[in-house]
């Protein structure tokens, strides 16, 4: 009902134009900041670029849900589709498109305070210009219906990332190789998903999504066409940090500044998990033995091995921020085994855990940077006893921790439930054996942190008490109460999940 | 004055600069119906800043082309590129379509014409002032203070 | 069977060149090498992209003379023209690729710049050997403190 009444209120040309002022708005405010005099304007206009990509994404979703099944097509510069760039809007964007932009307005909330700390007197407006074409770049390529597009997309939002990262060197150099390895891995990615792009373009001649997935039914068994999806999926690997191609992740998240740290955990592996979904299930079809081979024995074995492995990896961290970058990795792992089921409750429940993801690790993260912004805390050593003095900020922590391990009556319980009744669907049971134990190392891990938090006394026993700033704790409590939300009354995460997962398999079903 | 002995290098230098920045507008408005365009006058002239900063030095070609002016001009040509765009769109159109720039009956060119120039300008703003902005930031790089030497 | 290789001997060198930088951007210790190799797969793509375009005996997508618009424009011109050219559109997004390798350059290079300002070198490996020490002087402050935080 909230979706109808932004719908009803909302003008003639936001209705028509929402598909892309999503990518405009942001994209154009970027060069204006960069001329921005003033850093507290940069600001506002960074939270009013990202509020207003989020009212199109509440637009669009609106749109989407009055007809359900539908999609709305946007064509750039009036050029009929197949030829022209298509901007294509159906239930699985909207929902993606409605987290990332949602995330990024609550991370720009809380960029200054973090900001205003870390970097005294910089220039701001030039380190907010990055994060908006960042911003822009994401919302993109969850926008566009374009193969070539997406990647230009991609690109622009990577280029600003590992900007964004490398600015953590003002307190930590380690932050510059750490952007420096991400940008080798990221570009290499990216090319990979240009080979790809390149050799399914050869066989099909097309670069619209739909108009390739029209195509391929009569290209089965085409080696360019398997060949361009190999590449494509190493590609968006490396984007997604598909576990062993995540070397590049715990290092540019523990060093970035703690608020791109947030910002990217909650979008940035998501939006390149979108674009596989979008290439393994709209534009190919699951029902193909090649990909059905590759799902079962490349895609779930390498979930598995990132849950397991990454969770492990996490336990043995003593830096927070390290710590939850591994168990990202792992979380990537659950998600990508949601999708490698291959049937509409597997995408569907891997969507849902996608969407939770976003909420958990987003407040996890903010409360980390809000701790480190209060305390100068790194290590879970510097954590301890922190339950006492930072009540606010560490409640919403251990909220969401609770919600990472799966705890009922959290999201984080919901979305592990339906992934497990995926995979017993399809008689995975030893999928669901390793999804339970993954699921008890994430006790160990979570639980180290929330011991040293709530049960271990102060370390320093003169430090007064101190919260976070407001700025961050209310967008850290919308995420926290989120996750408990979600958790009770889990129907609208779960619906768009449903409709995702069901635009994502059908609309490339021939016709 | 350092010395005479780049005395050639300076004259010779002095007769290019023009003919390149005429070049590149040459390849600039020539990009419609021949091989060229923006991206390639936009490289060409930031290409005279940068041969004006390597014989004159960093500093003169400061001055004559400040860092801000270079970064507002990346910045202008972006604007300048969305800015039709939105245009289009106030004018009823979808976003980028010249053909609604004017609101013309079918069968009208005009607005596909300044559509397209003023696009290829906002690139050649982009890619010059960017890449002039990219040359001062890598060669104008002051060593931050280390911590030694506080 | 050595014409199936030999017919495609381009994509043949554009592989080979590729699967050098690849090797280049993981191999190299020295950051500016990686960088190179970075660039140089980059650049293959662009070749495979352009070599996909071509078309036999066609040249550059161009309009030559020949096939310049005459008369009013809009007119049909498109069926009968009097020479092939090469697909336009690889042409198109590889120029796209180009400026985006560009980018991803200049930024790799500008961070050089900082870690050899931050670190006073450039290779990979004494940069993680530094990085190590760093953390083993700090957990080692941390046990002499009794893990007290020094702010």
């Amino acid at each position: 009902m909230i979706l109808e009444t932004v719908l009803v209120s909302a003008p003639d040309w936001a209705v028509r134009h929402a598909a892309v002022l999503i990518v405009v708005v942001p994209m154009l405010l970027a060069p204006l900041l960069a001329l921005s005099p003033s850093n507290r304007l940069a600001w506002v206009l960074t939270i009013a670029g990202t509020a207003a990509a989020f009212w199109f994404s509440l637009i669009l979703l609106a749109i989407i849900q009055e007809v359900p099944g539908s999609a709305i097509s946007y064509a750039l510069g009036n050029w009929p589709p197949p030829i022209g760039i298509e901007f294509r809007i159906d239930a699985l964007n909207a929902m993606i498109l409605v987290l990332i932009t949602g995330m990024g307005m609550l991370a720009s909330i809380f960029a200054w305070p973090t900001l205003a700390a870390e970097f005294r007197g910089e220039r701001l407006n030039l380190f907010l210009c990055a994060f908006l074409l960042c911003f822009a770049g994401l919302a993109g390529v969850a926008a566009t219906g374009d193969a070539f597009n997406l990647f230009v997309f991609l690109e622009v939002s990577s280029l600003a990332t590992y900007v964004l990262v490398a600015m953590g060197a003002g307190k930590d150099r380690r932050a510059l190789p750490a952007a420096f390895d991400y940008l080798i891995m990221g570009t290499l990615g990216a090319s990979f998903y240009v080979i790809g792009v390149g050799l399914i373009y050869a066989a099909t001649g097309t670069l619209n999504m739909a108009d390739i997935a029209a195509q391929l039914p009569a290209l089965s068994g085409n080696r360019s066409v398997q060949a361009g999806l190999a590449f494509i999926i190493v590609g968006l690997g490396l984007k997604a940090a598909m576990w062993p191609l995540h070397q590049w992740l715990p290092n540019a998240y523990a060093f970035a500044p703690g608020f791109v740290a947030m910002f990217l955990s909650a979008t940035a592996t998501k939006v390149a998990l979108y674009a596989l979904i979008r290439w393994l299930f709209t534009i190919f079809q699951p029902e193909l033995a090649f990909e059905a081979a590759l799902l079962k024995w490349v895609l779930a074995p390498l979930a598995m091995a990132a849950m397991l492995i990454c969770s492990v990896q996490a336990i043995f961290q003593s830096d927070v921020r390290r710590m939850l970058a591994y168990s990202s990795v792992a979380q990537v792992g659950y998600i990508l085994l949601g999708i490698s089921v291959g049937t509409a409750a597997g995408v569907s429940a891997g969507l849902l855990h996608l969407f939770n993801h976003s909420l958990m690790k987003g407040a996890l993260f903010m409360a980390v940077a809000g701790i480190c912004l209060a305390y100068q805390a790194r290590t879970i050593r510097d954590f301890a006893g922190l339950g006492r003095s930072a009540p606010f900020t560490m409640a919403a922590f251990g909220i969401a921790g609770l919600s990472l391990i799966g705890v009922p009556l959290t999201a984080g319980f919901i979305s592990k439930m339906q992934l497990g009744y995926a995979l017993l669907d399809q008689g995975w049971w030893w999928a669901v054996a390793v999804l339970v134990f993954a699921s008890f190392l994430a006790v160990f891990y979570i639980g180290r942190i929330l011991q040293a938090v709530f049960f271990e006394p102060p370390l320093n026993p003169r430090k007064n008490n101190k919260e976070a700033p407001l700025l961050l704790l209310i967008p850290l409590w919308i995420l926290a109460l989120a996750n408990i939300f979600y958790g009770i009354d889990a129907s609208f995460p779960a619906g768009l999940a449903a409709d995702g997962a069901a635009a994502a398999l059908a609309l490339g079903a021939p016709q | 004055m350092k010395s005479d002995h780049h005395l050639i290098l300076r004259v010779i230098a002095k007769c290019l600069l023009p003919l390149i920045t005429i070049y590149a507008f040459y390849v600039q408005f020539h990009g419609e119906v021949s091989a060229g365009g923006a991206f390639q006058a936009g490289i060409v002239l930031a290409v005279t800043v940068i041969l004006y900063a390597l014989i004159f030095g960093l500093a003169e070609a400061m001055r004559a082309v400040p860092p801000w002016f270079a970064r507002g001009l990346a910045a202008l040509g972006v604007l300048v590129y969305g800015g039709v765009g939105v245009w289009a769109m106030v004018q009823g159109g979808q976003y980028l379509e010249y053909q609604a720039l004017f609101n013309e009956p079918p069968g009208g060119h005009d607005g596909q014409h300044a559509g397209i120039i003023l696009v290829e300008l906002g690139v050649l703003f982009a890619v010059a002032g960017a890449m002039v902005s990219i040359f001062y930031a890598l060669a104008g790089r002051v060593a931050e203070i280390r911590d030694e030497d506080w | 069977m050595w014409d199936i290789i030999l017919e495609r001997g381009s994509y043949w060198a554009i592989i080979g060149v590729m699967m050098i930088g690849l090797y280049i951007a993981f191999s190299a210790e020295n950051l500016i090498k990686r960088l190179v190799g970075l660039s140089m797969f980059q650049t293959t793509i662009c070749l495979f992209y352009v070599q996909l375009s071509n078309v036999a005996n066609a040249t550059a997508p161009i309009l030559l003379p020949d096939d310049m618009p005459k008369g009013a424009y809009g007119a049909e011109r498109v069926a009968d023209l009097a020479h092939a050219y090469s697909n336009p559109l690889p042409h198109v997004l590889m120029l796209t690729a180009i400026v985006v390798g560009v980018a991803t350059l200049s930024l790799g290079l500008a961070l050089i710049v900082r870690i050899n300002e931050a670190y006073a070198t450039i290779e990979a490996d004494e940069i993680r050997a530094s990085d190590v020490e760093v953390q083993l002087a700090e957990d080692a402050d941390a046990a002499r403190t009794g893990g007290e935080v020094v702010i």
